[in-house]
């Protein structure tokens, strides 16, 4: 029940932005997300940003896969 | 019919207006001289040698232009596929159209005007048409009907029947680009590289016949997708088909527009597509003559045939993560979901 | 074909299944885990996923796929609503192919009626604006990461006075399924992987009711295969070490509080409603029900027929929602119930547990 992929917001107005990921682009509404700035990634469920994608978050998750890949698993 | 009327039942009632129709829309768009002797049937010159090849198609494309086509460019390249791919050259072509009353004189002269570009790239001729018009209500503003004939030279042979255990599977460029570009003018998507793959593929089939690769079938993907035709191709050879997930061809755009719908591009259409089943010996000759060709850069094997067990599905996919699955039939056309 | 994504590398897939496999050893029996979000069943039928895994690592799906537990009675108001003349209806296109006691919506679009398949609630407000004259009835079925959507959408209606946009409310919560699942004494899960997106609106702080009430294993994970084998990873660890917790490990997008923004439009408009679940009966507090205040907004006051729900007979998708029972143990199964002609909630998705083990049964290998 969770069709949601990350998109970069380009643009933004006060309460809809457009939403673009490897070339297209899609009206979005932020009306849920709206502090979100134009150049993060937002989480796109059914035409809305539903939050923006933690890059710090993001590289930390990388780097347990890549821990757990090459050294096995140790949760924090 | 200027661009500026807007169509009426009297065009398709066979009278002063329909005339004028035929006179100031078609003939000057399919210029030919079988077409300009507006005979109830045209009579051809005798074809050369070889098998007859005929098909015929319907086609409702909705919205009927979008980004890389329109229902008429679609309507002459579906049919020239049809032939293409059954290894014959594709010649004479009917063209008949129900339209709406009501329609826009603008969208019909480019329905014509992409019917006929087709037609001059196919170097093939529209030799008899049709038009009717129904009242408002009660069509969806234009569908095309186009049959058409070609030869298949003498000494070629391909069908299902030649597909054997062990053949390679080649597409002949990434797939899905028609279907998800009509998904995403459907739904608010846009990109100025999200567009059709609609195209005349006889130009890439001759050079495909010719490159000496046992070629031993081709289909043209179109609904349904390539899951759909290799379902048919295994139903019909009673083989199976395993696809590759890692070397599917699928460009970006599509991706991203099944990713946001939900959709899987393996049931997508082509309109501009071949799937080729091939002695896996010539598999590089393939790829080299594709690959050679405009319409063929983006070619690649995306998988084999094999022997299949009862219990078996027809086609099943290797996935990129080295797990399976089976790669059913759809039931239906593929829906945009949020699960 | 794959997107170039880091999640989806195959060499870092690999090896985590390879972690897997090795962890799996040390475990002191088979373990099942449950998803309970229908894209992760999604997911994981199309990446393959479970061949994969070792023998004693089990995953079940369980009640989260909208489609599945959408009930009868509410297909049946919908097809009811959407035989009035004036209406059109807007649906996802989860929804159009499940049967309710008459046929389905196509099968209802078909006969006449005006049904039209969305990609978003705002698409269904874009329709009511184009068509004054008509009433647009948009069904919101999904869970908590859906409701805040079709919540905004109300309000955009509210806010440009659309009178002629309605909702018919069967929007899900995860908890009360949660802990009907681990309060059931014939079930035995020994973990759940927790959806990743609704996750994103409620928080992972939501689920802590599942260490400090039950002690079960969980893991909020996303939707890659590298994610799921993460929960995987993480959940037979947490076996392992007898130490229970709620791991997020979609930290990217998943907040402990969650989306406060999406929670408070959720409250604006809905509040929590006893509902009935395909397969599962009726559960406490677990739909989401139109606040009074917005009467006018709710399709439910519609009056109209609606004939007496039925659930099939013989059909055992409770059990099988639950993971208590395989597929091929239902009576039903692929003799009147098969995905082309599916009966229960479980064959109506085609990654429904009875659905996906059909299609699997035809590889040789268990689903």
């Amino acid at each position: 029940m969770c069709l949601a992929i990350p998109m970069q917001l380009i643009e933004r107005g006060e309460w809809d932005g457009t939403a673009e990921l490897r070339g297209v682009q899609r009206q979005v509404s932020l009306m849920l997300c709206p502090e979100a700035r134009p150049g993060e990634y937002v989480l796109v469920h059914a035409g809305y940003a539903l939050a923006t994608v933690d890059e710090e978050e993001a590289r930390k998750t990388l780097e347990v896969l890549d821990q757990v890949a090459n050294q096995g698993y140790t949760p924090e | 019919m200027k661009r500026s009327d807007t169509l009426l039942l009297a065009h398709g009632s066979g009278g002063r207006l329909t005339h004028e129709l035929v006179r100031q829309v078609f003939l000057p768009a399919f210029d030919n001289p079988y077409l300009r002797t507006l005979s109830d049937s045209a009579v051809l010159p005798d074809l050369p040698a070889g098998r007859l090849a005929m098909t015929t198609d319907a086609f409702v494309v909705d919205p009927p232009v979008f980004p890389g086509g329109d229902l008429g460019y679609l309507s002459v390249c579906g049919t020239v596929n049809d032939l293409a791919v059954a290894g014959a050259q594709p010649l004479w072509l009917t063209w008949a159209l129900v339209l709406e009353e009501g329609l826009d004189g603008e969208l019909l002269h480019q329905l014509v005007d992409g019917a006929a570009r087709a037609c001059r790239e196919a170097a093939v001729t529209v030799v008899a048409g049709d038009t009717k018009v129904v009242p408002r209500g009660k069509g969806d503003r234009a569908f095309a009907i186009t049959s058409g004939v070609g030869v298949v030279p003498l000494g070629r042979d391909l069908g299902d029947h030649r597909v054997e255990p062990g053949d390679d599977i080649v597409i002949s460029g990434p797939f899905g680009d028609h279907g998800a570009t009509i998904m995403a003018c459907r739904h608010g998507m846009s990109g100025s590289a999200l567009v059709s793959d609609c195209a005349p593929l006889a130009d890439l089939a001759a050079a495909v016949l010719a490159s000496g690769a046992e070629i031993h079938v081709m289909h043209d993907p179109t609904r349904g997708g390539v899951a759909t035709t290799c379902h048919e191709v295994a139903g019909r050879a009673g083989i199976g088909c395993l696809l590759e997930e890692a070397a599917l061809p699928v460009r970006a755009e599509t991706l991203t527009t099944c990713e946001l719908l939900g959709l899987d591009p393996l049931y997508l259409a082509c309109e501009g597509r071949m799937l080729i089943w091939v002695a896996p010996r010539d598999t590089p000759r393939l790829l080299q003559a594709l690959q050679g060709h405009p319409l063929g850069r983006g070619a690649a094997w995306i998988g084999r045939t094999e022997a299949r067990k009862s219990t078996q599905a027809a086609v099943i996919l290797k996935t990129s993560i080295g797990g399976e699955r089976p790669v059913d039939l759809l039931s239906g056309s593929e829906l945009p979901r949020i699960c | 074909m794959k997107s170039s994504d880091a999640f989806s590398d195959r060499s870092t897939v690999d090896a985590l299944v390879r972690r897997v496999r090795e962890q799996a050893a040390g475990l002191p029996r088979q373990v099942t885990f449950m998803e309970v979000c229908g894209t992760h069943t999604h997911a994981i039928g199309a990446a393959g996923l479970r061949r994969l895994l070792p023998p004693k690592v089990r995953l079940i799906s369980g009640p989260g796929c909208p489609v599945c537990v959408t009930p009868v009675d509410y297909l049946d108001r919908a097809e009811a609503l959407a035989a009035l003349p004036d209406v059109i209806i807007c649906t996802f296109g989860d929804l159009v192919r499940v049967p309710s006691s008459r046929g389905s919506l196509e099968q209802a679009r078909a006969r006449g009626c005006d049904v039209r398949v969305v990609y978003s609630p705002r698409d269904a407000l874009a329709i009511a604006r184009a068509h004054p004259a008509k009433r647009v009835v948009f069904l919101a079925v999904g869970f908590e990461t859906t409701a805040p959507t079709v919540a905004a959408a109300l309000a955009e209606a509210e806010a440009e006075s659309i009178a002629n946009f309605q909702i018919l409310s069967g929007s899900k919560l995860i908890e009360p399924p949660l802990r009907a699942l681990v309060t059931d004494g014939e079930l035995h899960i020994d973990g759940f992987l927790l959806p990743g997106h609704v996750s994103v609106v409620i928080g992972s702080d939501a689920y802590a009711f599942l260490r400090e009430e039950f002690g079960v294993p969980a893991a909020v994970v996303g939707f890659t295969p590298a994610d799921i084998l993460l929960g995987i990873l993480e959940l037979n660890q947490q076996v392992l070490e007898g130490k229970p917790r709620v791991a997020n490990l979609y930290s990217r997008v998943v907040r402990p509080e969650g989306n406060r923004h999406a929670q408070s439009v959720i409250v604006r408009f809905f509040e929590p409603v006893d509902t009935r679940w395909r397969g599962l009966g009726e559960i406490p507090a677990s739909g989401l029900g139109v606040r009074a205040a917005w009467t006018h907004r709710d399709a439910a006051t519609i009056d109209v027929a609606v004939p007496e729900p039925c659930e099939p007979h013989g059909c055992r998708c409770g059990e099988v929602l639950k993971g208590l029972v395989e597929p091929p143990e239902c009576p039903l199964f692929n003799t009147g119930c098969t995905p082309d002609t599916p009966v229960g909630a479980c064959m109506v998705s085609s990654e429904g547990t009875c659905a996906a083990w059909y299609r699997h049964e035809r590889l040789g290998t268990a689903a």
